[in-house]
């Protein structure tokens, strides 16, 4: 093929200049630690505390994903992850007709509380943190997840990690929604309020905008939807009563660490920047916490090429280092063989081990923001700073993000991104080593195959639940949800009652189905 | 004139990730063919149901949850109950390299596979459909 002229563009196509220098209209931004916390959120950074090595991980059954986690564990991974399948994640039991051919594909298979209690079999929920990647339905699993501390006896104050439960980038970007907009929205307030009442080391939302880039936005993109999605959040605990610093604190967020590596180093810091201004002069935080935008960081998945699957070991390398030079929370390193299926064991050990080098080894987290003074980096976070606030001040206009998704803005800015790329690879303009340049025969590598034996396992587990249950107590149960969804109750203590007696997250979603009905989008292409 | 070629894109199964479904479907239509798009979330019978409405010579099915096994063989059978068994079906996605040969065996004209270019895709419709005049 033809080689193009080489474009001195970042990946999302902002241009870059032959030569940074000092510019003396450049104020350097505070130290690590001090508002808008453009150089981190804490003075000492990883000197203090090292980032959470949390691989997001399920497959197959509950009984499976917990020999993983205890395997992962082992390996010293510092916190766990949880990838539920798609059935779970868009609220249908394993044994649904739509459920066929997809039953522990993607993720493990939870369909009732007993699937939750095998899967934290022998882990002590109040030691280990733990994060749920689930949105339409994560107050029910979060709901379950309750029940099974519940049975361990661990107080709820003690409980620690994060919930997805984020609702408004499945509109805008992965499309696993359940209900229409306004319902969900409801229900994550739930979820928001709640924890700010019970649950005060537990995040009840990660704002995500991992996902956004993943169907192919810029950079930009990703980080003003996600901050806009905030906003919204923000927006709707404080007119369901809550005062901003009663919750904000626990506001949790989720980036891409893609593969233009000053690029993403320069969107941490801006996001940062950006959050903390709007906590402090959009909604007058008073609390430091709330300014701090915290966040966890996964290497990008569509980055991964199938061909030449060793080649993924070092892109994961360089994003995950971009991650932690920005100042990431935590991390999720992609396994190499992540293109063609979830990862095996050997595989998603070597991620993890990339991830220990990176601390361990390659001193880079000995001193925070290492880049800070970059003339370059300055700028561009700067740059992207700007970029950033402007969509978010398109999107204010437009009456806030319901509004936006309503009217498809942010789904066809972000396709429209996507197909750009696509021309760009297709014409030669972006290199993809392997793929259009660089080409060789591949080697074949192990993949995790996962069977419909699992499904079968779980249809019936769920069977036999079903009997042995008492079935006049789910019924009742379901009812007094349904009641709840009806009025405005916080539906939490409704859906705590309905997992507790075993009802399955089929059987709760069809309630919920049947108060707040389903969305259909309209395609954007 | 030719008639141009006409493509249903489909994203069968539970899963949401449609960046490639669009993408291809955006270079079909960029390619002067005329395109189709189901949106998500479609049954094996609602995309059988949308070729014969839309009259389509070709189904392409985007599929990236593993779930290709379940779903593709029941497409074909239900296109030749409905007699429409000259519609060709091609599949994008996440497919092992087993799972594509076996999927061709059945009768899938094409499986193309992460990294696929859009020209091999456009060029391979426009060799396997018969020109229309």
């Amino acid at each position: 093929m033809k080689t193009a002229e080489r474009q001195f563009t970042t990946i999302s196509g902002v241009p870059i200049e032959p030569l940074y220098e000092p510019d003396p209209q450049l104020e350097p931004p505070p130290p690590p630690g001090e508002f808008p916390y453009t150089r981190g959120i804490h003075r000492d950074m990883y000197r203090g505390k090292l980032w959470t090595m949390r691989q997001f991980s399920g497959f197959a059954t509950p009984e499976e994903t917990n020999r993983r986690y205890h395997y992962l564990l082992a390996q010293g991974q510092t916190g766990l992850s949880v990838a539920f399948d798609l059935p779970t994640l868009m609220g249908y039991d394993a044994d649904h007709a739509l459920s066929e051919g997809e039953v522990g594909k993607c993720g493990a298979s939870v369909s009732s509380l007993e699937d939750m209690e095998i899967l934290f079999q022998g882990i002590p929920l109040g030691d280990v943190t733990v994060s749920m990647t689930i949105n339409s339905p994560a107050s029910v699993l979060w709901a379950m997840y309750l029940a099974v501390a519940e049975k361990q006896g661990v107080e709820r104050v003690r409980l620690s990690g994060t919930l997805q439960n984020d609702i408004l980038k499945e509109y805008i970007a992965q499309k696993e929604y359940i209900f229409p907009p306004r319902p969900s929205m409801r229900l994550v307030t739930d979820t928001i309020e709640f924890g700010a009442r019970h649950t005060p080391r537990f995040n009840p939302i990660s704002i995500s905008g991992y996902h956004i880039r993943e169907a192919g936005s810029t950079a930009v993109q990703e980080l003003a939807f996600t901050l806009r999605d905030g906003i919204e959040y923000v927006d709707w605990a404080i007119e369901r009563g809550l005062a901003v610093d009663e919750f904000a604190p626990r506001l949790s967020f989720f980036f891409n660490a893609h593969s233009d590596f000053f690029e993403e180093i320069a969107k941490y810091r801006a996001a940062r920047k950006i959050w903390a201004q709007v906590m402090r002069e959009r909604y007058g935080s008073r609390n430091e916490r709330s300014a701090k935008l915290r966040f966890h960081a996964q290497t990008a998945g569509c980055s991964l090429t199938w061909q030449q699957p060793y080649n993924n070991v070092v892109r994961t390398t360089l994003q995950a280092l971009a991650a932690v030079l920005g100042g990431a929370q935590s991390l999720h390193t992609n396994s190499l063989d992540e293109a063609y299926a979830l990862p095996g064991e050997h595989a998603v050990t070597l991620a993890l081990r990339t991830q220990q080098v990176l601390a361990y080894e390659s001193g880079v987290a000995n001193t925070p923001d290492p880049l800070g003074g970059s003339y370059f980096l300055e700028k561009l976070t700067l740059q992207t700073e700007e970029a950033a606030n402007d969509y978010i001040r398109r999107i204010d206009a437009m009456g806030g993000m319901i509004a936006a998704i309503d009217a498809g803005f942010p789904q066809t800015e972000i396709a429209g991104a996507s197909y750009r790329y696509q021309r760009e690879v297709e014409s030669g303009e972006r290199t993809i080593v392997g793929v259009n340049r660089f080409q060789s025969a591949d080697q074949p590598i192990e993949l995790l195959q996962i069977d419909e034996a699992s499904a079968r396992h779980q249809e019936k587990k769920l069977a036999a639940l079903r009997e042995r249950r008492d079935n006049g107590q789910v019924r009742q149960a379901l009812a007094a949800l349904e009641r709840a969804a009806q009025g405005t109750d916080n539906t939490m203590p409704f859906l705590l009652d309905a997992v507790r007696a075993y009802a399955t997250l089929g059987e709760i979603c069809d309630s919920l189905r049947s108060v707040f009905g389903v969305y259909q989008e309209t395609a954007h292409l | 004139m030719t008639r141009p070629i006409r493509v249903l894109v489909a994203k069968p199964g539970l899963d949401g990730h449609d960046r490639g479904a669009k993408v291809i479907a955006r270079a079909l239509r960029d390619a002067g063919m005329e395109v189709i798009y189901t949106g998500l979330r479609q049954t094996p019978e609602m995309i059988v149901h949308a070729a014969l409405q839309e009259d389509v010579q070709v189904i392409g099915l985007s599929i990236l949850s593993g779930a290709h096994n379940a779903i593709v063989p029941r497409v074909l059978e239900l296109l030749r109950e409905q007699d429409m068994g000259d519609v060709k079906v091609v599949v994008g996605g996440i497919i092992p390299d087993e799972d594509a040969e076996a999927l061709k065996r059945q009768g899938v004209a094409a499986v193309f596979q992460p990294g696929a270019s859009l020209d091999s895709i456009v060029s391979f419709i426009r060799s396997a459909v018969p020109v229309e005049l």
